[in-house]
């Protein structure tokens, strides 16, 4: 019998005692994404202006965002503007996560739009709409279709980043295994917990958008 | 109803209307004919306004518009357009189509508007489809789609950008009868369109269009018989 230096049945033992973290891991998610779809949205139209006034602040953004580490930014909403503001843990983590994913939802949603072909917009400027009437009513639920499965995809990138809020001391799955595996000196065990809780969240949300692209093709079936 | 006067548009060096200069009455239905390239659609376009001239004046029903103008979507809700390739809403029901425009740019009632969309669906023929998506109707079925969805707006004056050039030979018929049974109720019409037949039984005048200028006009079925430009005449025997 090979004698390993691990304690594998600690796994199941200690696995409910991580509830709290997941939580926590959830709530930065949910509300890191959140965040980031209205800035995407916000950001990408911005993007699509043709006036410069509008479309470079959201270049700008974009570029530093996606230029620079996810870890950064957070140690900077935290520990860097604390002598201007002080943000409490959850809540930095959340906007910095927020921030983050909203330069990348950003793009999805300006590809998604414009991979809407031209006609779209205008068959709908020929019924006498506003340019606005053909985004709410015509672009838009079109790129929103196109852009599920890359959002589903950033979404497990989002869920799986929010551990760097363990870097910015929120006790979410990462930080709780370190601490746990420092005090009961089962360190790999703790880290496979986690895993396994990471793995069942990311299934679970892979299903979550697969089900949702599977309902929003309806009117692409045919008899 | 539409007066041009001098119309000049470029896309960058290409100049591809070159003082044009023409009217449709109301009641008229024009055919315009032409190489690709000939600038054609482009000048239907301009009319909808979904391509600015650079130079020159249009006229709708006696009001001039230009890219300057306010409210220029106003004035597009009077101009129906029928595109070559349907341009259908594929998240919407062919009903959903149809009544887009009566419920969005027209704000009537929603119940007003499926009864409205009923009368214009069984006018092109389609109202066993009103519950389908575009997706799952024929090329022949989406076009008269189009067309009712045009029509919902009681538009003044119906353009056709070739609408019947996408579609396979045996689903042109279809099409091409809405748009005979539209003349006939008097419907000012100008259209794009290579179609012989249908220019000769409706149109009551036939463009040439060729380099961004008109070249030569008349009765349909004098031009077809009788042109006096020798560019006419060839294109003429190349098309038909």
């Amino acid at each position: 019998m090979l004698d390993l230096p691990w304690d594998f049945t600690a796994i199941p033992r200690f696995f409910p005692g991580f509830y709290a973290a997941a939580l926590l891991t959830i709530q930065i998610t949910f509300f890191g994404i959140l965040v980031g779809l209205v800035l995407g949205l916000v950001t990408g139209l911005m993007r699509l202006s043709t006036n410069k006034l509008i479309n470079t602040p959201a270049k700008a953004y974009i570029w530093v965002i996606r230029g620079t580490p996810l870890l950064l930014q957070l140690m900077i909403i935290y520990y860097g503007l604390i002598d201007l503001v002080s943000v409490d843990r959850m809540p930095a983590a959340i906007i910095g996560l927020g921030v983050h994913n909203g330069a990348y939802i950003a793009e999805i949603f300006r590809g998604a739009i414009q991979s809407v072909e031209r006609g779209q917009r205008e068959a709908a400027m020929s019924l006498g709409m506003t340019q606005a009437q053909a985004m709410r009513r015509i672009i838009l639920p079109q790129a929103f279709k196109r852009s599920v499965p890359p959002l589903g995809n950033q979404f497990i990138i989002a869920l799986k980043d929010s551990s760097l809020a363990s870097a910015i001391a929120v006790r979410e799955l990462l930080l709780r295994a370190r601490q746990m595996g420092s005090s009961t000196l089962m360190m790999l065990e703790m880290l496979m917990i986690v895993g396994i809780y990471y793995l069942m969240m990311t299934t679970v949300l892979t299903l979550l958008v697969g089900r949702l692209e599977k309902r929003l093709q309806v009117s692409d079936y045919r008899e | 109803m539409i007066k041009i006067r001098g119309l000049h548009k470029w896309f960058g060096d290409l100049h591809v209307l070159n003082n044009i200069d023409m009217d449709v009455k109301e009641r008229e239905v024009v055919v315009v004919i032409g190489a690709s390239g000939s600038g054609k659609s482009t000048l239907l376009r301009c009319i909808n306004f979904l391509e600015y001239a650079q130079k020159g004046q249009i006229f709708i029903d006696g009001v001039e518009a230009n890219a300057k103008t306010r409210q220029l979507h106003k004035i597009r809700a009077d101009v129906g357009m029928v595109f070559q390739h349907f341009n259908l809403f594929p998240h919407r029901t062919v009903m959903g189509n149809v009544i887009e425009g009566l419920t969005q740019v027209k704000k009537i009632p929603y119940k007003e508007a499926l009864q409205q969309g009923e009368d214009l669906l069984k006018k092109v023929g389609l109202s066993d489809k009103a519950d389908v998506y575009p997706a799952m109707i024929s090329g022949g079925q989406k076009q008269r789609v189009a067309i009712a969805r045009a029509l919902a707006m009681k538009p003044k004056i119906m353009l056709f950008d070739e609408p019947t050039s996408a579609l396979d030979p045996e689903l042109v018929g279809e099409v091409l009868q809405v748009m005979k049974n539209l003349a006939l109720e008097g419907m000012t019409m100008m259209v794009v369109s290579h179609e012989m037949g249908f220019a000769r039984e409706v149109g009551d005048r036939m463009i040439y269009m060729d380099e961004g200028c008109i070249v030569e006009e008349g009765i349909p079925e004098e031009l077809y018989k009788n042109p006096q430009h020798e560019r006419t005449k060839t294109f003429l025997r190349q098309i038909l």
